[in-house]
């Protein structure tokens, strides 16, 4: 099982630090990771595995968005279900 | 393989354009709560609900947690009370109606929907009890909706259902005139009513469905606009498929839920409902997908096509999508529950008939219009009447769900909030169908109907 993690927002220090921090607490393997920078602007794309999470993945959602909220950044945690079912037959 | 673009595309359509599940609604058969005394049958009915739906809430809120997408209302749907009503000898059928609005309580559901009776080729036992209760039911609860099927294209339409309606609806809105006429905002009119609906107020859970089953009705008109805004010199054929592959993507979305809630829930999927369902917030608009198609506002000359090429586009991309599609599945036109249509009406360019027009092409019927207060229950009838001869000859749902706005005029608005937004007060034609409406029978069911 996997999930995709979206970072949206300003660039600042650390935000790749924290945010796998938080996979690391919930033993959430990273597997792939894009990432760019446009002007100040940074985006991140994260594929995880969530098949040896150690908690309820929606309490990783909720630590995810609050996080994002504490950095000022639109951070969504999704199961990668919903992006498989809609663009692909 | 995920894709970079995929990806955004999805969180923006959550985000920017108002995507969302708009219910997953759990259809519960009530025929086994069935019992001559009154309170004995409420007693299995709450029992029964709150037993197949405890977990339905909490079921819906960790899937949005898990796909990150917003699931509006959960929702339930039971078998015709009217059918419960008649096995009990005597008994107020509100009682019913009590104990519904304490199941939705204590399964924390948005809506349940059932309160309704079957009377297109008829009345049988409990039907007129169940009917002449549904003003004081309406009025007396905050969660139920009512419907009352009055013809199909297989057996014609019930006159004298048509007539009884016409006052039921003017009766409810007059003793919910305190609080915006809501009444008849909970109460829908049908010709050809779909058994596996998920959308209310006409809602109910039909007697051929599996004792309990999952419904998921979707909603995406921001998404579609904004998909066609991006293609100001498209052709048509071009508007087709672009609207062909959102409703495609929306509808797996529809899919995906029903599929799991139905998993978590160990309760056998139904249907997904392709329908485009509008909310009164900015950008979730049906009128605004018409009006992006290329019409300067909503109700012009032009949008029964335009909406047609909708409503065929919605249901061909979505149809491959989802393993069964059932319900109302099309686009959705009522007035006060979408900002586009209220623009429209308020500006004059929208108006009764020619929505009555757009009902002949797409899903469901004139919804949620605010008419006059002092429209007479003929009138109303006559209106129903209108509606369910489309429906008839068409092979189609249709359905009306008027508001008469006691004490309003024409020009007035009338205010309900949330997903019900507010309505305009529209024009009607005054003269008088008094005489056809008091003839009482039955109109036969046309030609077209003897297929076998």
């Amino acid at each position: 099982m996997r999930a995709v993690i979206t970072v949206i927002g300003k660039d600042n220090v650390g935000i790749l630090h924290k945010v796998t921090g938080i996979c690391t607490e919930y033993n959430v393997n990273v597997i792939e990771v894009t990432q760019s920078v446009l002007q100040d602007m940074f985006a991140m794309i994260m594929l995880v595995d969530i098949s040896a999470i150690n908690k309820n993945f929606a309490d990783m959602v909720d630590t995810m968005t609050e996080l994002g909220n504490t950095l000022g950044l639109s951070i969504h945690t999704m199961h990668e279900d919903i992006f498989n079912s809609m663009h692909s037959i | 393989m995920l894709n970079v673009y995929d990806i955004l595309e999805t969180i923006r359509m959550i985000q920017d354009e108002c995507l969302d599940i708009r219910t997953i609604t759990m259809g519960i058969s009530l025929l086994d709560c069935i019992d001559p005394d009154i309170d004995k049958a409420c007693e299995k009915v709450y029992e029964k609900i709150t037993t197949k739906a405890k977990n339905l809430v909490s079921t819906g809120e960790q899937i949005e947690k898990e796909y990150g997408i917003p699931i509006i209302n959960k929702r339930i749907s039971v078998t015709p009370i009217a059918m419960l009503v008649a096995a009990c000898k005597g008994g107020d059928p509100v009682k019913f109606a009590r104990t519904l609005q304490k199941a939705a309580d204590t399964c924390g559901v948005n809506f349940i929907g059932g309160y309704s009776a079957l009377v297109q080729k008829g009345f049988s036992a409990g039907d007129i009890e169940l009917i002449r209760s549904i003003p004081e039911a309406l009025s007396v609860t905050n969660n139920i909706c009512s419907s009352v099927n009055v013809g199909s294209s297989k057996s014609g339409i019930n006159m004298d259902a048509v007539k009884l309606m016409g006052e039921i609806i003017k009766e409810s809105a007059e003793i919910t005139a305190d609080r915006q006429c809501i009444g008849p905002a909970k109460l829908v009119v049908f010709c050809n009513a779909p058994e596996d609906n998920p959308f209310m107020a006409g809602a109910f859970h039909g007697v051929g469905e599996p004792d309990c089953v999952i419904n998921v009705g979707v909603s995406g008109p921001g998404v579609v606009r904004s998909a066609l805004v991006k293609y100001p010199d498209a052709s048509i054929d071009e508007i087709a498929d672009i609207i062909k592959k959102t409703a495609f993507k929306i509808t797996r979305m529809g899919q995906l839920v029903g599929a799991r809630a139905s998993q978590m829930l160990g309760v056998p999927f139904g249907i997904v409902d392709l329908s485009l369902a509008p909310t009164p917030a900015v950008g979730d608009s049906v009128a605004h997908i018409l009006e992006a198609i290329g019409l300067e506002c909503c109700g012009t000359h032009g949008t029964t096509a335009a909406l047609a090429l909708l409503n065929d586009a919605v249901k061909k991309g979505g149809v491959m999508a989802s393993s069964h599609v059932g319900g109302l599945s099309g686009a959705f036109i009522p007035v006060s529950e979408d900002a586009g249509m209220i623009d429209a009406a308020v500006n004059g360019t929208l108006c009764l008939e020619k929505l009555e027009a757009m009902t002949a092409v797409c899903s469901v019927g004139l919804d949620m219009i605010a008419v006059p207060g002092d429209i007479t229950p003929a009138t109303i009838s006559a209106i129903i009447a209108d509606e369910a001869a489309i429906g008839m000859v068409n092979n189609k749902t249709t359905a009306v769900r008027l508001i008469p706005a006691i004490g309003m005029k024409e020009g007035d608005m009338l205010e309900f909030g949330g997903l019900l937004g507010s309505g305009p007060v529209m024009k009607i034609n005054n003269k008088s169908p008094e005489m056809f409406i008091n003839r009482g029978g039955r109109i036969p069911a046309p030609m077209h109907s003897i297929k076998n």
